[in-house]
């Protein structure tokens, strides 16, 4: 849009497409989020209150897995983002995956040497 | 430099607008407003990228250390009050919708609107280091801030006791980090009133804004993952 108002020279123009206006959601989506947001954290805590033994943590974790991606998405606009960022998002989390992945891959398997 | 300064203004003395179309906020290595935003979007997210590896590490010694004392980290979580935690964690997501509609008045040049919206995110923020600074004088009351402060004995199982410190060292250290970024992005929310107020935004120039709730929203989402962590399990 910018770009047809300056009037660049074709020659000069190698760099397209990126002056679109901004996407702009409808309001009641933030709220939609928000509500989402509110009703997976009375979850965590009332899913807390019920002993599940061992997946208490793991269900924890999935709910707040969720409640993340819905703001990464949403909030941080992400879904509506150029495919770098998509990269630059995912390779974060890869590089947190292998940390925690490689980490445990030590300290939870030490006891093993013990049987 | 004066290269490229004398054929941009040869560029546009051929033009019937010339300089006047020029956003004052576009900086000259950029083309326009729109590759600007995509490249301040993209190096904030870097900066986003380094931030979870630099809670990711403390959350990874966290599961190190449940995993070797999960008595005394149950233990440990039941010293926090889920009730406080649950409320604080509705106000800071509270705090994120804010400031997400911040962004949306922002993009839609909305002066007062995205103003308001941004007051009250940092009113929000407020609330929630403030209900965390009742915490922690509640357990450095109770002896249970970690070191040579730390006085607590659990009298279900005193073998228990080393355990719930090392606890508390890791809840003291967790909610101390997010607590400073809260009271960074507080620093840069009053920084961005001001902005807002005097119209520095509209539909071409919002980045700022954007990026400040990148940020904010980056912290709620650690916190998102610590209240489940240290309050209820």
């Amino acid at each position: 849009m910018a770009t047809q108002e300056h009037g660049h020279q074709p020659d000069h123009e190698t760099y397209t497409g990126h002056a679109a206006p901004p996407h702009q959601a409808p309001l009641a989506m933030y709220f939609a989020v928000f509500g989402a947001l509110m009703i997976l954290t009375v979850l965590t805590v009332w899913v807390s209150r019920i002993d599940l033994g061992a997946l208490n943590t793991g269900v924890a974790m999935a709910i707040a897995v969720v409640k993340a991606l819905v703001v990464i998405l949403w909030f941080m606009h992400v879904i509506h983002s150029p495919r770098l960022t998509w990269i630059v998002v995912i390779c974060s989390f890869l590089w947190l995956g292998v940390l925690f992945v490689l980490t445990f891959s030590d300290y939870l398997t030490r006891a093993w040497n013990m049987y | 430099m004066s290269d490229a300064t004398l054929s941009h203004s040869a560029e546009h003395a051929a033009e019937p607008h010339g300089h006047a179309h020029h956003h004052p906020f576009l900086q000259h290595h950029f083309e326009d407003m729109g590759q600007q935003h995509e490249a301040s979007t993209l190096g904030m997210w870097f900066f986003v990228a380094q931030e979870i590896l630099f809670f990711g590490g403390i959350f990874c010694a966290y599961f190190i250390y449940r995993e070797m004392y999960p008595a005394a980290w149950s233990a440990g979580s039941k010293l926090q009050h889920w009730q406080i935690g649950a409320v604080n964690t509705v106000v800071l997501i509270g705090s994120s919708l804010t400031m997400a509609l911040a962004v949306w008045g922002a993009q839609g040049a909305r002066r007062k609107f995205t103003t308001l919206m941004l007051v009250l995110t940092l009113l929000l923020g407020g609330i929630f280091v403030g209900v965390k600074a009742y915490e922690y004088a509640e357990h450095i009351h109770h002896g249970q801030f970690p070191g040579a402060m730390f006085t607590y004995v659990h009298a279900a199982d005193p073998s228990l006791t080393r355990g719930i410190e090392l606890f508390m060292t890791f809840y003291f250290t967790m909610t101390g980090l997010h607590a400073l970024h809260m009271v960074i992005g507080a620093g840069l929310l009053l920084y961005f009133i001001r902005r807002a107020w005097r119209g520095d935004f509209g539909h071409e120039y919002y980045s700022p804004i954007e990026i400040m709730g990148l940020y904010w929203h980056f912290v709620d989402i650690v916190w998102i993952f610590l209240f489940p962590l240290l309050y209820l399990v």
